[in-house]
């Protein structure tokens, strides 16, 4: 019993990393009907330029750790965000009247790009941070196996829902979020009514990234490694919990998040831990099969 | 946004190029600053240290400010358009090429370019035969014509997306290991087996893709990919996990081994006893099996499977209207797709004599599935160029391994941007009325399966 209840912490934890990365795959899903194949390294750029905020920060001589978090939040999301519009620019503004595979392409190729940019500039080793926020509350002691709630948890789940919130808000109540869904339903007639669209895409991706970025400080906090390899399995992972949501819907993703995190982590605690990620493939086939939409998904409609 | 109707789109003035390239520059830095300009490493304590790579910063910088300056002086903010950089002598000399094309009907240019490539093709391993590494490289260069063409019947002709090609190579490649390994099986004896588990792995696949569309359908193909290779790299006791499988047995040339007995290769032919004989035979291998996936695609393009996949690829509620049975069709093309990976898996297997689960990435897939996109999906000798150039740009970059990946990424994403269709994009159609005609690819809409 207890070790189940660790294991929920575990996963929820887990699930809302993924959930943070799947919103912006349903994001650009949603608005232009593409994957996103840089995702996935974006929000491995993110974790590295969080990594390298930390140490130059450090050196500088702030080692708050309230302070120095907060500076490398907005650090790294200025940066990511910056990247997620550096790379719609050039690799699918271009493209977006071309047919339907040219976009899907020129992602894989980004994502090569940054990959291997990362691994030149910073070198392909696996990177350590110390554990910062150290500590936590302990639930359960029943002598033999206590459950714990560490502190960095709760931080990554208090930021995702807070970030959940007003995205949330940010999608229904503010001019930003009526052009996007605008743009969703029918670009041509959105920018006849004065709409940007070009910014309002741009837009989607600078909140897509800053959003991985999140999820990059997150992951380099929880499990205090970075590599440059790192973005394509979460980004496959995340992208499978969009899809399980039902892709285009923002409570759909991070409830898809929540969903592969609990998946993944009950698989490894239970059967194997090298299967883990068959376990959450298997999971999007076998959805995709059954329920095609996802979770939350609306049906599309198909028009001859 | 410049208006791709009117002729000629006003030359931006120097100012507005300068400022263009300023803020360029800016987003350059913000860029660049951080991620080239600090570089971290794990110390010596084991806590993590940097040194600062400003200058990199700096000339990183100022390349792109000068080559916005550049591309916005020359060409505006509209698409770049090389036309506009050549005189227009050299132009009317290019159009004395289309006329030399038409002077001689019903043997277009892409034939000729065809034919005298095969030439070389079969005369490379003579020509070579003192050059290991030439014959190397061309071995390399055909197993990956040889996977393009089989992607290609997936990808170009149904119009089905496959990023997970790779895990059929690997089905062909274990297979034959393992084969040869555990029951002594011959070369000629496992090639049709390995090709027929690779098959049935691609219906496998294909099961549960059958309602699954563009994006979707990428995607699942890709989870299909890394979960064979997942298991491949897990599954110690029969595959050797991360050690993969070595001593592979090598080919004969059709029982006679290629060695120094007195029952070898060189001594029943008479030969002198070179270990060149091998890689000829391997060239030649593989050249024959490569053409063997073109004949076989060009076959059935002309048969009612063929055309159904094509009319799949171009309208699937069309296809289906007409009562051609979808399910059937994206079948086979997985399976006969499959099957052709299986066949380079079990060629790369014994060309390599060791395979690991490293051998079957996901890059591996994107590079293939990147060779028949540039080739101009279903042109297959748009796909041999592709491969040719894909490959052979791969070697030139050899010594900076480091930065070849890069260069392969990014030249990925220019060659979208300039050329979206490919090298080749135009179409021939297998069916024509009265005159054969090639048809521009941006007529042609696909890729939604």
């Amino acid at each position: 019993m207890e070790y189940f209840v660790q294991q929920l912490i575990n996963g929820v934890t887990l699930g809302s990393i993924y959930g943070l990365i799947a919103l912006g795959y349903t994001m650009v899903y949603g608005i232009i009907g593409m994957i996103n194949f840089a995702h996935g390294d974006i929000f491995m750029v993110g974790a590295f330029l969080a990594l390298i905020a930390f140490v130059v920060l450090t050196s500088l001589g702030i080692t708050a750790i309230p302070l120095a978090l907060l500076l490398v939040l907005l650090i790294a999301m200025a940066l990511t965000a910056l990247y997620g519009w550096a790379v719609e620019r050039v690799a699918y503004r271009p493209l977006r009247h071309s047919f339907r595979l040219a976009p899907l392409i020129s992602a894989i190729g980004m994502s090569i790009v940054l990959q291997n940019f990362v691994q030149v500039a910073q070198g392909a080793r696996v990177k350590p941070l110390p554990p910062l926020i150290e500590g936590g509350i302990t639930l359960l002691d029943n002598g033999t196996f206590r459950v714990e709630l560490s502190y960095v948890q709760i931080l990554i789940v208090v930021t995702t829902v807070a970030l959940m919130a007003v995205f949330t808000w940010l999608i229904t109540r503010t001019r930003l979020g009526r052009d996007m869904r605008a743009c969703e339903q029918d670009m041509r007639m959105t920018s006849l009514l004065g709409v940007n669209v070009d910014r309002t895409i741009s837009l989607t991706f600078v909140f897509g990234a800053a959003l991985a970025a999140v999820a990059g400080i997150m992951y380099l906090l929880y499990y205090g490694v970075v590599d440059f390899y790192m973005g394509f399995v979460a980004g496959v992972k995340a992208f499978t919990a969009a899809v399980l949501g039902g892709i285009g819907s923002l409570p759909g993703a991070m409830l898809g998040g929540l969903l592969i995190g609990l998946i993944e982590t009950f698989w490894s605690a239970y059967f194997s831990i090298e299967y883990k990620d068959v376990a959450a493939f298997s999971i999007l086939v076998i959805v995709l099969i059954f329920l095609p939409t996802g979770i939350l998904g609306r049906p599309e409609v198909e028009k001859v | 946004m410049t208006d791709a109707a009117t002729p000629s789109p006003p030359r931006f003035a120097f100012g507005a190029a300068l400022k263009s390239a300023a803020l360029s520059a800016v987003v350059a830095l913000g860029l660049f600053g951080l991620m080239v300009g600090i570089r971290t490493e794990t110390g010596p304590t084991g806590s993590l240290i940097y040194w600062t790579r400003f200058g990199d910063v700096a000339l990183l910088v100022a390349a792109v400010f000068l080559g916005r300056f550049l591309r916005v002086l020359a060409f505006g903010d509209g698409p770049i358009r090389l036309q506009r950089l050549v005189p227009a002598r050299w132009q009317e000399a290019s159009a004395g090429g289309e006329r030399f094309a038409r002077l001689m009907p019903g043997r277009n240019l892409g034939g000729i370019f065809s034919i005298a490539l095969l030439g070389f093709a079969l005369v490379a391993p003579i020509l070579f035969f003192n050059n290991r590494y030439a014959l190397d490289l061309g071995i390399l260069v055909l197993t990956y014509v040889m996977l393009g063409w089989g992607l290609n019947i997936v990808v170009g002709l149904a119009g089905l997306l496959d990023l997970g090609y790779v895990a059929f190579y690997a089905v062909g490649a274990y297979s034959y290991a393992l084969l040869a390994q555990n029951f002594d099986l011959s070369f000629w004896v496992c090639l049709p087996l390995a090709g027929i588990l690779a098959a049935f792995w691609g219906l496998i696949l294909g099961f549960p893709v059958l309602r699954l569309r563009g994006d979707y359908l990428a995607i699942v193909t890709l989870a299909f990919g890394e979960i064979i290779r997942i298991v491949l790299l897990n599954w110690q006791n029969v595959t050797g996990g991360p050690n993969g499988i070595s001593s592979i047995p090598r080919p004969s040339f059709f029982g006679i081994p290629f060695n120094n007995d007195d029952d070898g290769f060189a001594a029943v032919f008479g030969l002198d006893y070179s270990a060149t004989h091998r890689i000829v035979f391997l060239f030649y291998l593989i050249l024959m099996l490569a053409l063997l996936t073109n004949w076989v695609t060009l076959r059935l393009r002309r048969l009612p499977i063929g055309r159904a996949w094509e009319a799949l690829r171009e309208d699937e509620i069309a296809c289906r209207s007409l009562g051609i049975n979808t399910t059937n069709t994206k079948l086979t093309a997985f399976a006969i797709g499959a099957m052709f990976g299986g066949f380079a898996g079990a060629f790369f297997a014994t060309r390599q004599g060791f395979i690991s689960p490293e051998s079957f990435s996901f890059v591996e897939s994107a590079l293939i599935l990147a060779i028949v996109v540039l080739g101009g999906m279903g042109s297959q000798l748009g796909v041999a160029i592709a491969a040719i150039v894909t490959i052979g740009g791969f070697e030139l970059f050899r010594e900076f391994a480091a930065y070849r990946m890069l260069v392969f990424g990014g030249a990925m994403v220019l060659i979208m941007v300039w050329r979206p269709r490919g090298l080749i994009g135009t179409r021939t159609p297998s069916v024509f009325l009265k005159q054969r005609k090639a048809i521009a690819g941006a007529l042609v809409g696909e890729g939604r399966g």
